[in-house]
């Protein structure tokens, strides 16, 4: 047989460009990648967003403040209750209000509640995204626990619209706090069992330590915050840095990456990182828990939010990071420009440079280790 | 650093070239001088803004002036900064990616809502919006198109009923 059938020299090596999404299962929402590889290596990533895209800043200029946290709910659909307090606590800022002990205490259990409900889908996912399929149901069984007591603290599931500039819409309802003891003691070693069934799974420390490593100067300079920058090894989390509402009061560490599979900042540390947050979170609760005091939780809630012209920069630790909400004022009953400072869209950001020289498999694994979350990229 | 201090080493290192906004802890910078103040709040190790948290585009209302807001933060130092931007219509202001790789992202949103232009910006293209899309929506004076793409833009529940 004729050895060389093939003519090599006619056969076109260069650069391809494959196409995921917008529709694509492991994207997390509608995002469409361009990915130029040659082969199965990857040489640059052009993510294409906006698909998602609400006009969220422009209708806050027709929107009175108040009636603008239904949409911050629609932001960050997975951490609705984060968006609100975000948006509120900007708003009190540009107010100049002091808010009741209580309600301060109630938004601190129910930021925390929200931070572990949106890490185990986070952590859930990721183990979905490299092919676990068990740990993702467990996660969403545990998730359900905490949307059953959000509803029965406002009725809603998913966007709650609880967490008003100046208060909250209602008080806890009765056993509120019982039965958030009770969720947590069933929900500590439930941590245990995930980290015997994914985090020390050897295939799914295959296929994460060592990957999509983000070298911590890296990562400030793309923006990059929350989780994701920690897993770097960067201890930085506004709860500490700076600390907002009554975080000072509470003892909790910040988890950070410490390479313990592989190399720091790689996708296994990233998730980690959630893990271990969830336990700090549940730390957090137990505490304040203990502390509630008792009060109106409308006593502080403003008849009319007009304030002066003038303009805030309010930043929060959300579930994916950094939120800044920038609120400028003319002194009307309408603000004059909102911008959402959105964390996932700057994480988003550094896709490229961390998945350049990696295979098309692995760039699931750096995306979902980087926990975006489209509608509140897009706003 | 208080912002004081910050105010009193920029004037000592690019004396006349920023001005603080009246009763505001806010710098402002024309311009032509925010490449030259940009690598400064960068690099001198004093001030050393390693995180730029968010660019704002702003349009004051008049047609005329639309401005970026910068809130720069230090991991290293702790310490914060708003840097603002004014230009008339037209006029564009330097990039700064080169500096901080999230300016990036928010100078595309910049322009995408706002028509901003960044001199020196590698790709500056729309990032929300299609392409083809016309006009900047975040403008006070931006019109909501009658058709897109030949559809017609219902603008009220009447289009429905």
């Amino acid at each position: 047989m004729e050895a060389n059938l093939v003519d090599k020299s006619v056969i076109e090596t260069g650069e391809m460009v494959l196409n995921m999404g917008p529709q694509h299962p492991s994207t997390h929402g509608v995002l469409r990648l361009k990915i130029h590889t040659d082969g199965e290596i990857v040489s640059q990533i052009e993510p294409v967003i906006g698909y998602l895209h609400r006009c969220f800043e422009k209708h806050c200029e027709k929107l009175s403040y108040e009636q603008i946290v239904p949409f911050t709910d629609r932001c960050d659909y997975l951490a609705s209750m984060h968006m609100d307090h975000a948006y509120s606590i900007a708003v009190e800022k540009l107010l100049d209000i002091e808010l009741p002990d209580r309600v301060e205490y109630i938004r601190v259990i129910i930021a925390e509640l929200q931070r572990i409900a949106s890490h185990l889908v986070a952590v859930g996912t990721f183990g979905l995204d490299v092919g676990a399929i068990t740990p993702f149901t467990w996660t969403i069984r545990d998730r359900e626990r905490v949307l059953d007591l959000f509803e029965t603290l406002c009725g809603a599931r998913l966007l709650y619209n609880y967490i008003w500039p100046g208060g909250v819409s209602h008080d806890l309802p009765p056993k509120f706090i019982e039965r958030t003891l009770d969720f947590l003691d069933y929900f500590d070693p439930q941590i245990d069992e995930l980290n015997n069934l994914l985090t020390t799974n050897k295939i799914f420390i295959e296929r994460t330590a060592d990957v999509g490593i983000l070298p911590p100067e890296v990562g400030i300079n793309f923006g990059v915050s929350g989780p994701s920058l920690r897993g770097s090894g960067v201890n930085f989390d506004l709860r500490k840095n700076e600390p907002y509402s009554i975080y000072s009061k509470f003892d909790f560490d910040v988890p950070v990456g410490k390479g313990e599979m592989g190399t720091i900042g790689d996708t296994w540390d990233r998730y980690y990182v959630r893990v271990l947050e969830m336990r700090e979170s549940a730390k957090i609760i137990r505490q304040a828990c203990a502390e509630l005091p008792g009060g109106d939780v409308h006593a502080a809630l403003p008849k009319k939010i007009r304030p002066n012209a003038g303009e805030v920069y309010g930043r929060y630790e959300s579930a994916r990071g950094d939120v800044g909400f920038y609120i400028m004022s003319n002194g009307k009953n309408i603000p004059m420009r909102v911008k959402m400072r959105s964390p996932a869209f700057c994480n988003l950001s550094v896709l490229s440079e961390i998945s350049e020289g990696w295979m098309i498999s692995d760039v699931i694994a750096i995306l979902g280790s980087l926990d975006i979350v489209l509608g509140e990229i897009d706003r | 650093m208080t912002f004081d201090e910050i105010v009193a080493l920029l004037d000592t290192k690019a004396s006349g070239k920023t001005s603080v906004i009246e009763g505001k802890t806010v710098i402002s910078v024309s311009p032509e001088n925010w490449s030259e103040i940009s690598a400064i709040l960068k690099n001198e190790s004093k001030l050393n803004f390693d995180y730029l948290m968010c660019i704002s585009a702003y349009d004051k209302g008049d047609n005329k002036v639309y401005g970026a807001a910068y809130n720069f933060y230090s991991t290293v130092n702790n310490h914060y900064l708003e840097v603002r931007v004014e230009i008339e219509d037209g006029i564009s202001i330097p990039s700064v990616v080169e500096l901080w790789k999230a300016a990036d992202w928010h100078e595309r949103e910049a322009y995408d809502m706002m028509g901003l232009k960044f001199e020196g910006h590698p790709d500056l293209k729309r990032i929300l919006l299609s392409d083809d899309w016309e006009g900047y929506p975040l403008r006070k004076n931006y019109k909501e198109p009658d058709y897109y793409h030949g559809l017609p833009v219902p603008k009220d529940k009447s289009y429905w009923d």
